[in-house]
């Protein structure tokens, strides 16, 4: 499959993700399109990698090239599972504060 | 046309349209189910490309613990039964025009670039996908970022006791 595809289908997911952080109000939201666009980036990480490891391996069939993008994306999903399970609980706490998940009221700090 | 681009354009166009209900469901309950999709697709792009180990993390991790994570902050939150305000038009005309424009950007700089002309990602086979090659290299070569992240793991969790106890 042309490497070409993967790259328009990861941007294609990252831009829905932007668009969405953008667009809505509501933090979850705003929260789910970011790991949205943190899987667009882990897709393109693995399809390159196959990238490289398919160049290699026409020249050494024994070759492991190409490994390290996996292993990224492995603590890409371990940083993200940290980051969510701390975003949620400052969701939760700013949802107890405000009764509210808009984004908009988050504005205090400007007067 | 082989079985694998079959398998190929149904996953994207099941990941693209997943994503875009994502943004467009009104419900927050629904978006994290759609979300789930997007996630499934992703990780039949993973078998697909034969890293089945990222295939089932991603599955277990994403799809199972973290999006259980945001359904139980939903619900809660009660959210469903309110309407969620909503930014007013001009806003999220601005915010598509913005994002369209960075991805036709993105596609503009992907398509010429030459280190891609004539690339293939390899499907089905490769063997730096399994799990024991992977094992092998993280815990010789990756072992320090290996510990590193599971101090990280640790004061996550306790940031996240800590925010959430008061």
């Amino acid at each position: 499959m042309p490497i070409q595809y993967y790259i328009y289908l990861a941007l294609s997911l990252f831009s829905i993700g932007v668009v969405g952080v953008l667009t809505r109000r509501n933090a979850i939201i705003i929260f789910m399109c970011i790991e949205l666009m943190l899987n667009a980036t882990n897709l393109l990480l693995v399809a390159f990698s196959k990238m490289h490891h398919a160049v290699a391996l026409a020249s050494n069939t024994a070759t492991q090239v190409g490994i390290e993008g996996q292993l990224f994306v492995f603590f890409i999903m371990v940083v993200a599972a940290a980051e969510v399970s701390v975003g949620l609980a400052i969701i939760v706490m700013m949802y107890r504060n405000t009764h509210s998940v808009d984004i908009n009221f988050l504005n205090r700090l400007k007067n | 046309m082989a079985i694998t681009h079959i398998i190929f354009w149904f996953l994207t166009a099941l990941a693209l349209v997943s994503a875009l209900m994502v943004l467009l469901s009104k419900n927050p309950v629904y978006s994290v189910l759609w979300l789930i999709a997007v996630f499934f697709a992703i990780s039949g792009h993973y078998i697909l490309l034969n890293a089945q180990f990222l295939a089932i993390v991603n599955m277990i991790v994403y799809a199972g613990a973290i999006m259980v994570l945001f359904l139980f902050v939903i619900m809660l939150m009660n959210l469903d039964k309110e309407t969620e305000p909503q930014k007013d038009i001009w806003m999220k005309v601005a915010g598509v025009i913005s994002g369209g424009c960075l991805l036709i950007q993105l596609v503009r700089l992907a398509k010429d670039a030459p280190e891609m002309v004539n690339k293939t990602a390899l499907l089905k086979t490769g063997s730096i996908g399994l799990i024991e090659n992977l094992g092998k290299v993280l815990f010789s070569d990756y072992v320090v970022p290996f510990e590193i992240s599971s101090v990280l793991f640790l004061s996550a969790m306790v940031g996240a006791v800590v925010i959430g106890k008061k």
